[in-house]
């Protein structure tokens, strides 16, 4: 019977689980087996700290320090150049527009893949992984095809004033794309796993579609929501390559914060670019340190 | 009638699971929907609940045609076998939902739910949330939100099947008063017979898909349509080619005339009545006698009886 707890219960019915699974360890086997086994155990510990510390800490470690190695000033006087501030406010337009899209469609795209049946299901289920497996270039390249200047359907939005490539729209549409699957996969498991009973249970208590919605469906899915609209955040912060195609990187105008990073780094502007790297670190750390306040509510 | 289910048919892709239904709901009973797995009575119920659209037919709700109302316009209560409780929501929130959602006066709701949850023995626990409850607690949570929105009907799916025996056994006869209580039309799915002639005052007794024969409890046990109904409601053995309730064949030592010789293969006491099972001439059977007249006839394993079908008993020709 699928009875998953609530977050009320969980800690009173786990850690009981808990205590008795260690219980079936054969007792003969475990002190030939052990020592061998501790063995294996630090190489493996020692090499994937040694992989992480060269690949993760060393490189993040050495932008903290060359950014804050004279004092928090420098630091500072960086992050508040109209540049760097301008690129931030972009960043965050174009985060915020990509989030809000894809929640809404997530959301709507999760209910129709997990509650509804129709002909062409299986294809909309896998091209929501599209994303996923295109390279960000190649996005951006497609986009410019249909919606550059001299494309069919950019020159008819130019026509009425709306410009798509090297503007706003185009680096919004290409996030959007990018953190596409993010929202979908993060709540259509929850909602199979939630079943229909529920929402069955408040029609016939009288409530309508929308109702049922907001007052059953959408408490049952907000963990697994937040932590799609956090991942997507994140990924959207960070998104570099389909920007940069789209965005033709026009400083002061269409340049984000991971593009600043690359162009003050080319033009040995070194502080500034270790600055805006560290923004844009402690950002997803403070989103990763979210998801995983988030996740284990969302897995009970 | 409280509901009338008119010439219903569904299918789900081939697999037809309705045929040409009608079954009719007095106001005010307590009916059972009888009838093994895959019978279709789950299906049907769906169908009256708004869960479920026919293929054919009409659905007749209190003289209202509701065939293509919305379930949340139907007024009927549900109660799902897995409860369907709420589960972000306290017990308390959990009944007051349907009267929140008719926005009904806060003073108003307070007083309905705390007067549901004193009906349901769970006033002393409103505050709790269902992954709290006990299965039998749940139940009775759902029970409660059903009755609240004061439906037309109440219709129960397998409302017992996911409790174990002893609270079910419980939950039932506590329906039962319940229903004796409130008086609203009710109508459950199960496919326990017991639990049917237990509760229910009219069985509708349904499989693959049509109704097979329906009345009151007694009726159908005593006077079955067809050997199905026979062989459903309660214990049977073949004598003769005929199908008759083991506790209406007389069991004696000397031959009758019209009593047929069989052998005892295995004596089997269970309390109160005594079981034996004969072999008459190679077909097996069983009768089921009281301990008084098994001390009285005094046979042994191996021992040769002569039975005959009691004359006023009911049998059928086995299918």
């Amino acid at each position: 019977m699928p009875e998953p707890t609530s977050t009320v219960a969980a800690p009173v019915v786990a850690p009981s689980q808990r205590t008795t699974e260690p219980a079936p360890i054969t007792p003969g086997a475990a002190p030939t087996s052990r020592p061998r086994r501790s063995g294996t155990r630090y190489v493996l510990r020692l090499s994937a700290l040694i992989y992480l510390t060269f690949l993760l800490v060393i490189p993040v470690g050495l932008i903290l320090w060359r950014t804050f190695e004279d004092g928090f000033g420098p630091y500072w006087t960086a992050m508040t150049s109209p540049s760097a501030l301008h690129a931030l406010r972009v960043t965050v337009i174009v985060a915020l527009w990509s989030v809000a899209l894809n929640t809404v469609f997530g959301v709507g795209a999760a209910v129709l893949l997990v509650r509804h049946r129709f002909p062409g299901r299986r294809l909309f289920n896998a091209l929501i992984d599209l994303p996923m497996a295109v390279s960000p270039v190649v996005v951006g390249l497609a986009l410019i095809l249909i919606y550059g200047r001299f494309a069919p359907a950019g020159s008819l939005l130019e026509t009425v004033g709306i410009r798509v490539i090297f503007s706003l729209p185009g680096m919004v549409q290409a996030t959007v794309f990018i953190t596409l699957p993010l929202v979908v996969r993060a709540v259509a498991p929850v909602l199979e796993e939630m079943g229909v009973e529920q929402e069955q249970a408040a029609r016939t208590l009288g409530a309508g579609p929308w109702q049922t919605f907001r007052r059953i469906t959408l408490p049952g899915i907000r963990w697994a929501l937040g932590y799609g609209i956090v991942l997507c955040l994140a990924r959207a912060l960070g998104e570099y390559g389909a920007v940069a195609v789209v965005s033709g990187r026009l400083v002061d105008q269409t340049q984000t914060m991971t593009l600043f990073v690359e162009e003050r780094f080319q033009n040995f502007d070194q502080p500034a670019a270790f600055a805006a790297a560290t923004t844009l670190a402690l950002i997803a750390i403070i989103s990763l340190l979210l998801t995983k306040l988030l996740r284990p509510k969302d897995s009970d | 009638m409280a509901i009338e289910v008119r010439n219903v048919s569904k299918s789900f892709g081939t697999t037809p699971v309705l045929n040409d239904v009608s079954v009719e709901v007095l106001p005010g009973s307590l009916t059972a929907l009888l009838g093994p797995s895959g019978g279709g009575k789950s299906t049907l119920l769906r169908i009256i609940a708004g869960l479920e659209y026919p293929d054919a037919g009409t659905v007749i709700i209190s003289g209202r045609d509701a065939t293509s109302v919305a379930p949340q316009r139907r007024n009927v209560g549900f109660v799902f076998q897995h409860y369907a409780a709420f589960k972000h929501m306290t017990v308390f929130d959990n009944v007051a939902f349907g009267l929140q959602i008719r926005r009904r006066g806060k003073g108003e709701i307070r007083k309905r739910v705390t007067e549901l949850l004193e009906l349901v023995h769970l006033e002393q626990l409103a505050g709790r949330y269902p992954a709290q409850l006990s299965g039998g607690q749940r139940q009775r949570m759902a029970l409660a939100r059903a009755l609240a929105v004061e439906p037309e009907v109440l219709l129960l799916d397998e409302p017992f099947g996911a409790l174990d025996a002893q609270v079910r056994k419980e939950l039932r006869s506590w329906l039962r008063r319940l229903h004796d209580e409130v008086h609203v039309t009710t109508v459950f799915v199960t496919h326990d017979q017991e639990e049917a002639i237990e509760v229910a005052d009219t069985i509708v007794v349904l499989a693959d898909g049509q109704v097979e024969q329906a009345g009151s409890p007694h009726d159908l046990y005593e006077h079955p349509a067809n050997s199905f109904v026979m062989s459903f409601l309660g214990p049977v053995t073949q004598i003769d080619g005929r199908l008759v309730r083991p506790h209406d064949i007389e069991v004696v030592n000397e031959p009758s005339p019209g009593s047929t010789p069989a052998t005892v293969r295995r004596i089997t006491s269970l309390g109160f009545e005594v079981r034996l099972e004969l072999a008459i001439a190679d077909n097996d059977a069983w009768v089921q006698v009281t301990r008084g007249t098994a001390a009285t006839l005094n046979v042994k394993t191996g021992d040769t009886v002569y039975i005959r079908v009691h004359p006023e008993a009911k049998t059928l020709a086995a299918a």
